[in-house]
């Protein structure tokens, strides 16, 4: 590195002057540059490889009757509209205390001083391994109705995305500028007003984004499904009793010698992909725009 | 700051965004307020209270396996359901081990991805959309994930754990005859998959954090490009980036589906990478749903309450460092 200043004869040292970098600090340049770019390239086969293969596997098995049919019929409808029962379970019982928890932590968070602690707890709850939810609401539902059911799910999912909720609400709500909650103030309004008439209002769509991104994690959840809302291969009974949901059928299935159902299992992980991916891509999208503005 | 919380008509405060308070203090408007106020409070207590009442819960459920087996069960090696005797070592090893791989793998690989998305490399338009699409794999159902690990990976690396087996059974690591491609080095390799975007995407966070001029200082004084990350940008971002690599730790720890179906679920602790192993969160999902109530369930929960308290301590330390960083940044 430092050779250059060490050389004694001119010739070399000319020469030395005329190349940018000594031989040995360009090649490390080199060399860590390549390194990076093929470490990032490395990254992305993963992500490539998963949806070309779930493609290539599932799409000649997809068919209309399949959204239609239980899994007994060899479809995945009682499995969508589990997911869909569970996921709406989940939603009513975390978005208004997401909502109204993320409200706290932007609004009166300010000068409340239990509003770190909280902030401090809420990460922590992000970072809570799914399947300890999933014992959770076992032991909190299950054990209580004697049912493995919907209910307990929804509970489970409910867990896990009110974290998320809470975060984004957060996040949203602190983009709306001061200057406008003053002048609802002082045009009369309270807290209340200002908080849902003109905060909220502005925010809506961050928030929407929000609780979004958390149902699309919460869709795709396996493991507290597994020790609550269990499976079902035909409709399910209600909402106290086994239901079945897309990630917990392709677990279920996914070494399951009948061809038919193999291919269930991938024409199902098409659907599940396309509406998680879906979800995220568009509202990523949607608040980097946000951010740009 | 404190003052106007209480006294929201003091004049002499200058206004600024900490100390405003827009509530009304009478009238059917201050009923109002004084309700909303309390239901916000009611279901932040809600929020707060999830946390404890999930620890108190899974102690209170694992009570009859901590009352039998005390704390020996963390050294214990033996699981018969049977005999109801439990022990947790095979399942904390597995757990720890295959984190240990994953953060191995996942380290580097997000690093370089970090930087490559944050430093001058490419065009700003291209690292954002990298940046996007690594962020995407976080996104992946973990089920499907281990469908791919299972269908996808594993074929394609078989023949290469086979090799390696063949020529480097002589390393304690890599002795197995004939490994089959279920084992700890492949749910180490598909949890560095899965992690690999936490640690890219707050390491690139990190990194975009730290000001251009420290970058303009270290160029000036004629450091490459690299020089400047290795003893500039890595410096100044280190604390971020081990935040970055425990929040990635603790997801790994607790990861359950993708490293059930590709870790081959047999509770032993072998030294060598290419054997079976099982994980605490594997085991919970193979065996909780059918358990009998009373031990079983008793040792399952004892060993959820084992991780719980991992993985509470590492996001815990994650938390704290990251909110360290975030105050000496500001």
């Amino acid at each position: 590195m430092s050779s250059h200043q060490n050389s004694k004869i001119p010739q070399s040292l000319a020469n030395e002057l005329f190349s940018p970098l000594p031989k040995s600090r360009q090649l490390f340049t080199y060399l860590m540059n390549a390194i990076a770019l093929a470490f990032t390239f490395i990254a992305l086969i993963p992500l490539l490889s998963i949806l070309w293969e779930i493609i290539a596997r599932g799409i000649s098995g997809l068919k209309l009757e399949m959204f239609v049919n239980p899994v007994i019929d060899f479809g995945f409808g009682n499995a969508i509209l589990g997911t869909a029962t569970i996921v709406t379970i989940a939603a009513l019982l975390s978005v208004p205390v997401g909502i109204f928890t993320g409200i706290f932590l932007a609004e009166f968070g300010r000068t409340h001083p239990a509003a770190n602690f909280v902030r401090f707890i809420t990460n922590i709850l992000t970072g809570v391994p799914s399947i300890i939810v999933g014992v959770f609401a076992y032991s909190i539902i299950v054990l209580v109705t004697k049912q493995f059911s919907a209910i307990a799910g929804g509970f489970a999912l409910a867990t896990i995305m009110l974290p998320v909720i809470v975060l984004t609400t957060e996040e949203a709500l602190k983009l709306v500028p001061t200057d406008q909650r003053l002048a609802s103030a002082a045009l009369g309004g309270n807290r209340l007003q200002t908080t849902f008439r003109i905060v909220v209002t502005a925010a809506l769509p961050a928030i929407t984004t929000g609780i979004l991104l958390a149902i699309a994690r919460a869709s795709g959840e396996t493991a507290p499904l597994v020790v609550t809302a269990l499976f079902s291969l035909d409709w399910s009974e209600g909402l106290l009793s086994p239901t079945a949901s897309l990630p917990v059928l392709i677990y279920n299935l996914y070494n399951d010698p009948d061809p038919q159902k193999h291919q269930l299992v991938w024409t199902s992980s098409i659907v599940l992909l396309g509406l998680v991916l879906f979800v995220s891509i568009i509202s990523r999208l949607v608040t980097r725009k946000r951010k740009i503005k | 700051m404190k003052n106007s919380a209480n006294s929201p008509y003091n004049n002499s405060l200058p206004l600024n965004d900490k100390n405003i308070e827009l509530i009304a203090k009478d009238g059917i408007k201050g009923w109002f307020d004084q309700g909303f106020t309390w239901l916000v409070y009611t279901f932040t207590a809600m929020t707060v209270a999830m946390l404890f009442v999930m620890s108190w819960i899974i102690f209170k459920e694992a009570r009859p396996a901590i009352a039998k087996f005390g704390i020996e069960f963390l050294w214990g090696k033996d699981w018969d359901v049977g005999n109801e005797v439990f022990g947790a070592l095979p399942y904390i090893y597995g757990t720890l081990v295959s984190s240990a791989i994953a953060i191995l793998f996942a380290f580097p690989v997000g690093l370089a991805v970090a930087l490559v998305t944050s430093e001058n490399f490419l065009p700003v338009s291209i690292q954002t959309t990298l940046a996007f699409v690594v962020q995407l794999i976080a996104a992946i159902p973990s089920v499907i994930i281990g469908l791919w690990g299972i269908f996808i990976f594993i074929p394609a690396l078989e023949p290469l754990q086979k090799w390696i087996a063949k020529y480097f059974s002589w390393i304690p690591i890599f002795n197995t005859t004939d490994p089959f491609g279920t084992n700890m080095l492949t749910a180490g390799i598909i949890l560095a998959i899965m992690i690999l975007p936490t640690i890219a995407a707050i390491s690139r966070d990190v990194l975009l954090a730290i000001p251009k001029e420290l970058r303009s200082a270290s160029m000036a004084l004629g450091s490459t490009r690299w020089e400047t990350i290795f003893r500039v940008l890595l410096p100044a971002g280190f604390s971020g980036i081990v935040s970055a690599a425990m929040l990635a730790l603790g997801r790994a720890l607790g990861e359950t589906m993708a490293v059930t179906m590709v870790i081959g679920n047999s509770a032993q602790i072998s030294a060598s990478l290419l054997d079976p192993a099982y994980t605490i969160p594997s085991v919970i999902a193979n065996e909780f749903a059918e358990a009998e109530r009373g031990l079983h369930i008793g040792a399952l929960t004892y060993l959820g309450l084992v991780l719980f308290g991992v993985t509470l301590f590492v996001n815990f330390g994650a938390v704290v460092l990251v909110e360290w960083v975030g105050k000496k940044n500001r």
